[in-house]
């Protein structure tokens, strides 16, 4: 099952909200190659969606197609309800954070911010006083006169987004801006970004390979791959049900139930941490899918272990317990410990 | 061997080179400068006079052909740069692979071809009833005929390469996103050629003029077979190579001053580091 848009574009036309972007049946082809297939997607205004894929799956290309750096093979994109399809990148009112930042090497910290109000003609002194704010907002006051080679990755990426805020636009497209960040850094940048969407309010488009990155920014997610959409949700509906076996697979560990194990007689996937781990003589529960096993290995990660289990109907179920109680679990069960794994049929989601 | 010998043996023909044919014959040009000639004999005597120096300085011949050659360096230099920049760009920035190719190629032909074969070219286009005037005749407008205009065409012609060459390159390894980011912010292309691509294609373009500079001081052949009664340095110093060779070095460090002052200058920005 593919996404599909979930309102008709006839609709957006006739609501134009700033910062709501909409893209009715956008194919992007390179040469013999399609990138992007016939995708549908509407962006609520002020909403944080991230766009989740491998690399390759076509998101970047989306983004691009936003700004207005790639035409659109076919389709229709309409920002705040205006049809900007046709509309060249510096027309619209969208900015950009590039993946490696893009800061104009030959320009000041302060130059590089201001650069899209120079260009807007607005006057030095004008200039001055909004770029102060900008770099003020982004904690970066002390390195206004410095050349962006002499920054750190951290903060080059901080003024990357301070450029590209400072001109108020009604949505912020972000190309993997924390890839090139060490995971400590990436999470507080994570967390900066949050607070300054809250904080400006206008809708950020964010793409990421991180599924864990996505979950934590977004209001929602729409999973790539190979150029189609496979699943656009929140970051629970994502995660708890997904829709194909890719956003299964794709967002972290996840056991696939043949479909003459699923109660309903569907392929379904079933989080490992929603597998109840039980003695072998306990009796299976109402309303869950209940099977008996054998413990083939235990994984230590930190704050959960991992059971490996071998069940007597052929399929290897993962389950996985927090470790937070004294016995941690991962001394609950050993390797070859005879179990029970179950799990309430809520917690499965039908895969197509 | 031990490690002296070796290097020895590797700068040895290089240093040979450079202090025997190169300097040394420099030297030698600075030195005969200050000869005389003896005016009976024709024959050039080593001595110490500034006379051959205040003959350029007094006649005023020398002084005008010193500065019609400047401006013809400086015109074939801001030509070479006026026709460089856009080509460049559209090269690395609009033109198929494909197109990309052949205009590399366009680009480059000219240094393929040999220096009097290219001038013979120029002269047949652009003589009396050659084909610049008989193509614009008919609409009433008439070529630069054997002229200066018509060296300065010929030069750019024949130095374009050292300029596009290089501009070229320095816009093909701008990195992509820059243009992206130029026009994200709301920049045209106008605006971002201004303040983002010549700014950092500046080394390049610097590069490139002291190519198309100095090749064009030190040029004659031109402004002989299609300058008509154009006179350049180089016209003056092949004249008296054999009559006064003492002048003919002397007026030599005319154009090597043009030059010295020219890469001191260019060397004050800064750009050389970058080559």
């Amino acid at each position: 099952m593919h996404a599909s848009a979930q309102q008709a574009p006839s609709e957006t036309d006739s609501t134009p909200a700033p910062g709501a972007v909409s893209l009715a049946g956008v194919s992007k082809t390179f040469g013999d190659f399609t990138a992007v297939e016939a995708l549908d997607l509407d962006v609520k205004p002020g909403e944080f969606l991230s766009m989740l894929g491998p690399s390759g799956s076509g998101k970047t290309t989306v983004l691009r197609m936003i700004a207005g750096f790639e035409n659109v093979t076919s389709g229709s994109i309409h920002l705040s309800g205006v049809d900007v399809t046709q509309v060249p990148p510096h027309a619209r009112q969208v900015n950009t954070v590039f993946q490696d930042y893009a800061l104009f090497p030959h320009f000041t910290i302060a130059e590089n911010v201001g650069y899209g109000l120079r260009v807007a003609g607005v006057s030095r002194a004008e200039r001055a006083t909004q770029v102060g704010v900008a770099l003020e907002q982004v904690r970066l006051s002390a390195v206004a006169d410095r050349l962006p080679h002499q920054l750190s990755g951290g903060q080059r990426q901080r003024i990357a987004l301070a450029r590209a805020l400072i001109l108020r636009p009604q949505v912020l497209l972000l190309d993997e801006p924390l890839g090139a960040l060490d995971k400590q850094l990436r999470e507080e940048m994570q967390i900066e970004l949050k607070q300054i969407q809250r904080e400006v309010g206008i809708t950020f488009i964010f793409v990421t390979h991180d599924q864990e990155e996505a979950l934590t920014l977004s209001d929602r997610v729409a999973v790539f791959n190979n150029g189609r959409v496979e699943q656009v949700g929140t970051a629970r509906e994502v995660y708890e049900f997904p829709a194909t076996e890719f956003v299964a697979k794709f967002l972290g560990l996840s056991n696939l139930i043949p479909a003459e194990l699923s109660a309903d007689g569907v392929q379904s996937s079933v989080r490992p941490e929603r597998v109840r781990l039980l003695t072998a003589d306990t009796a299976a529960s109402a309303g869950t899918v209940s099977l008996l096993g054998t413990v083939s290995e235990t994984v230590y990660t930190g704050p959960t272990t991992r059971f490996l289990v071998d069940t007597e109907s052929g399929v290897r179920v993962i389950a996985e317990r927090a470790n937070d109680h004294h016995p941690s679990a991962e001394s609950a069960f050993g390797r070859g410990d005879r179990v029970r794994v179950e799990w309430t049929t809520d917690h499965a989601s039908q895969i197509g | 061997m031990n490690r002296r010998a070796q290097l020895s043996a590797l700068l040895a023909l290089p240093m040979l080179w450079l202090i025997g044919i190169y300097i040394f014959s420099l030297v030698m040009l600075l030195v005969t400068a200050f000869w005389v000639t003896d005016p009976f004999t024709s024959k050039v005597k080593p001595g110490f006079t500034l006379r051959n120096f205040e003959q350029i300085i007094a006649n005023p011949a020398y002084a005008s052909t010193s500065l019609r050659t400047l401006g013809i360096a400086l015109a074939v230099t801001v030509l070479s740069i006026l026709i460089s920049v856009p080509l460049g760009i559209f090269m690395a920035k609009v033109a198929s692979p494909k197109l990309r190719a052949i205009l590399a190629v366009a680009i480059t032909l000219p240094l393929w071809a040999g220096y009097l074969v290219k001038i013979l070219a120029m002269r047949i286009t652009f003589t009396e009833e050659g084909f610049f005037n008989s193509m614009l005749g008919p609409l009433g407008i008439s070529g630069p005929g054997f002229s200066i205009v018509t060296v300065v065409l010929t030069l750019t012609y024949l130095w374009l390469p050292y300029m596009a060459v290089p501009v070229y390159t320095a816009i093909r390894q701008l990195p992509p996103n820059l243009f992206d980011a130029s026009s994200d912010l709301g920049a045209g292309a106008g605006f971002t050629i201004r303040t983002v691509v010549l700014p950092l294609i500046r080394p390049a373009i610097i590069a490139g003029s002291i190519f198309t500079f100095s090749l064009s001081l030190g040029d004659y052949i031109a402004a002989k077979f299609v300058g008509g009664s154009t006179q350049m340095i180089g016209s003056i110093i092949a004249s008296n190579i054999n009559l006064n060779p003492p002048i003919a070095a002397a007026f030599s460090l005319v154009p090597i001053a043009f030059v010295v002052i020219y890469l001191v200058s260019v060397q004050r920005t800064g750009a050389l580091e970058r080559m």
